[in-house]
């Protein structure tokens, strides 16, 4: 009996191993993000975000290693220390600063609703009311639903953005809140044709906060000013905006 | 009864109360009482999804298990076809199929939308109901195949030859033994039916399970709303045996 | 050569080119999945017996308290939803590992995602396991330990040459239940984003908008592994049973 004992200890220590403690594991959404992050035909992960990780990490000297993790379970991941930090398209918000902390901004774009070509609507809660309004679970936009559409609406939670896009596409769901820069990417494809942009909403920053930044956990100060300090660096010698001109016309970083 | 309050089941006890109390005293708790009213609906809704799911899923499972137990060939063939791929492939995939494969036809079928049953295939709770339905089918349509099965024959010719008719002896003879063969099996697999329905979640459904995420998003807190959630799921598991057990002493006398 | 089934059926063409091994097609990712999968339940399916043997003897054999805990144990994780159990070990569990070690004076280690799983998994089926072993271990016929004994046998030379023999063609059936249970159960770690079948066809679906043509693949994928397993465990089963025929009366 108790030689079984050890013998599951020792196949569950193999399985553990103990990884370098210099690697940083950086978090990225397992669900596809276009034209954030999302794997390709290949299995390798491609994007904008994907990208600026990789300039960030050369930049600070950092090793780092990109782990897909579930959005819906990405902070827990953080703080239970399965990766070291987000890199997700994640936006600084006073909720989530409760839990975990945050780099500088490396990005910040406006919220808008697209929703079916032949109906009416705006991104107003009078706008939206009576109307089936899909979003992401665990977003801001979520967040902001809840707020302000939840009272006049029906609220639908999807796992990802792709999956609510496709329900915008198949008809079942009337509109969609979510980040500018994804919608676009949806509009300019086959299924987006169903669709058009309705307006951005009102802006709330307790809620939409002030930008994606990277989040790491509270107290590991170190990581954050090394992150801090790639961010600054690739904005600095032009990587971030050659990159950015490779995916958007616009710059996306902000004020 | 005066066998299970031995001296150190009453320590197991304590010290489990012990933990309840401490959880209560340390965890945080404060989320329940705003989250009541959601958490009843969403129990309400695992609750019925489950009820009618079991329904239609059994209802289903009858002529499956006959016709592969009896039934002609090109009855007998579809209907083991059908529980294999049920039985062989994930419920998270099939409700994934059911729901974004079907919905991906839509925008093909403009006359879909068009139909009196849109009101019905936009939301997501019907789909979720066939998902569940057909996967109790596919196990339960096993089950019932081999309850079919076990009841000796001489017993069928032995109501043949007191003059019962086909349907008769099916109604009165051969599908009350297989069901009282049955009932223990399918206690548990109503069991896993429960255990199933947290899935539905991913295809917006709003039950019991996705009124915890909501809580799990809403404030941070990972665990507390897992844990209560599992003595829920516990406390109704707990209940469907209760149920089954009665049922088998009130339908399964003289059965060994 | 497929040029007349192309032009019957239209959407064939996109669908073969989707799935084809090499990119564009997405059938290199669903394949890689589908080994991951492969290698979470094996592994799963191996703590699991572990697990179960352990738990079995703890019944049988174990103090009062052992077998309420393990009682317990067993209830629990059979009254539960997978999907919960797996997102309270998955997230608590490392928590928990690393408090364990530190408080024992061990440097605290990393558990990958395939180690989680494969944990995570485990847990789950080492208690179905129990319960098939136990049945199996009980309906071994007492004369017969109690022969090895008289031999002078030692418990484990009992389990190892007379319990163990014995009662595994009794398990089978049960044990590749549980083997098919844990090939399906792969697919909940979807849900926590490790990258087995189910995510990674989430992940194509997503991308190409081909949501059938990718469930339906990886329904083919996963139904393939069960029955073919399926007739491995048949094999296994008709070897045991040699020699055995009055074992299952």
């Amino acid at each position: 009996m108790k030689s079984l004992f050890l013998a599951g200890c020792a196949t569950l220590a193999l399985c553990a191993g103990a990884a370098s403690a210099d690697v940083v594991r950086v978090g990225i959404a397992a669900e596809p993000y276009p034209p954030f992050a999302a794997p390709d035909a290949a299995g390798n992960w491609v994007g904008w975000e994907i990208e600026i990780i990789g300039a960030v990490c050369a930049a600070a000297e950092l090793d780092c290693e990109l782990t897909p993790t579930a959005w819906d379970g990405i902070i827990p991941a953080l703080v239970s220390g399965r990766i070291d930090t987000i890199m997700a398209s994640m936006s600084i918000t006073e909720d989530r600063l409760q839990t975990i902390d945050f780099s500088d901004p490396y990005y910040n774009t406006p919220t808008v609703i697209v929703g079916q070509r032949d109906m009416e609507m705006d991104a107003t809660p009078e706008g939206l009311a009576g109307m089936v309004l899909g979003v992401q679970v665990s977003t801001i936009h979520q967040t902001y639903a809840q707020t302000y559409f939840e009272a006049g609406s029906e609220l639908r939670t999807y796992q990802t953005q792709d999956e609510a896009n496709q329900d915008l596409a198949s008809g079942r769901i009337d509109a969609t809140q979510a980040d500018s820069l994804a919608m676009d990417d949806f509009l300019n494809t086959d299924a987006g044709a169903c669709c058009e942009l309705k307006g951005t909403v009102a802006m709330d920053e307790a809620i939409l906060g002030s930008g994606v930044g990277a989040g790491v956990r509270k107290g590991d100060d170190a990581l954050r000013e090394a992150l801090n300090a790639g961010i600054a660096a690739i904005i600095a010698d032009g990587t971030y905006d050659e990159i950015t001109a490779r995916y958007f016309a616009t710059s996306i970083y902000g004020q | 009864m005066r066998d299970f309050w031995q001296p150190h089941r009453i320590g197991l006890i304590a010290l489990a109360l012990g933990l309840c109390v401490w959880a209560a005293l340390t965890m945080r708790w404060d989320w329940i009482p705003r989250y009541a009213g959601l958490g009843l609906e969403g129990l309400w809704r695992t609750l019925w999804l489950l009820g009618l799911s079991l329904v239609i899923g059994f209802a289903m499972a009858l002529p499956l298990g006959l016709a592969q137990a009896a039934g002609p060939v090109w009855l007998a063939a579809p209907a083991r076809w059908f529980c294999t791929v049920i039985r062989g492939t994930p419920l998270l995939l099939q409700i994934w199929l059911i729901y974004f494969g079907l919905g991906s036809l839509f925008p093909q079928f403009p006359a879909i939308r068009q139909s009196e049953l849109w009101p019905y295939l936009r939301q997501a709770w019907p789909y979720a109901l066939l998902a569940l339905s057909l996967s109790y089918a596919g196990y339960e349509g096993e089950v019932m195949r081999g309850a079919f099965k076990s009841v000796p024959h001489g017993q069928l010719e032995a109501a043949r030859a007191f003059g019962l008719g086909r349907f008769a002896v099916f109604r009165r003879i051969w599908l009350p033994q297989a069901l009282a063969r049955a009932l223990p099996t399918l206690g548990g697999e109503t069991v896993l039916q429960l255990k199933a329905t947290p899935l539905v979640a991913t295809i917006t459904v709003i039950e019991i399970y996705s009124v915890a995420s909501r809580v799990r998003q809403d404030t941070f807190i990972i665990y507390e709303p897992l844990l209560l959630l599992a003595l829920v799921y516990m406390a109704i598991a707990g209940a469907i045996a209760l149920g089954f057990r009665w049922l088998e002493r009130r339908f399964t006398p003289g059965l060994g | 050569m497929l040029d007349w089934l192309y032009s019957l059926w239209p959407g064939l063409e996109t669908s073969v080119t989707l799935l084809s091994l090499e990119p564009p097609g997405w059938g290199g990712n669903l394949l890689r999945g589908a080994m991951n999968s492969l290698i979470i339940a094996l592994g799963a399916f191996a703590l699991g017996c572990l697990i179960g043997i352990g738990g079995a003897l703890g019944k049988l054999g174990g103090g009062p308290v052992t077998r309420d805990l393990l009682a317990v144990y067993t209830t629990v994780v059979r009254a539960v939803p997978e999907l919960i159990l797996i997102l309270i070990l998955y997230y608590a569990g490392t928590d928990l590992l690393n408090q364990a070690l530190r408080a024992f004076g061990y440097r605290p280690v990393e558990i990958s995602g395939l180690a989680a799983g494969i944990g995570v998994l485990g847990v789950v089926q080492g208690a179905y396991a129990t319960e098939v072993l136990r049945g199996a271990i009980q309906s071994v016929p007492r004369g017969q330990l109690e022969a090895a004994r008289a031999y002078g046998m030692t418990r484990f030379q009992t389990f190892r040459r007379v319990t163990a023999p014995a009662m595994l063609p009794l398990a089978l059936p049960g044990l590749s239940n549980l083997w098919l249970i844990a090939t399906k159960d792969t697919a909940l770690l979807a849900i926590v984003g490790f990258s087995e079948l189910t995510l990674e066809t989430r992940q194509a679906a997503g991308s190409t908008r081909a949501y059938f043509t990718f469930f339906l693949a990886a329904g083919a994928l996963y139904l393939i592994m069960t029955l073919v397993s399926g007739r491995i465990f048949g094999w296994i089963e008709a070897r045991f049973r040699r020699g055995q025929a009055g074992a299952r009366a």
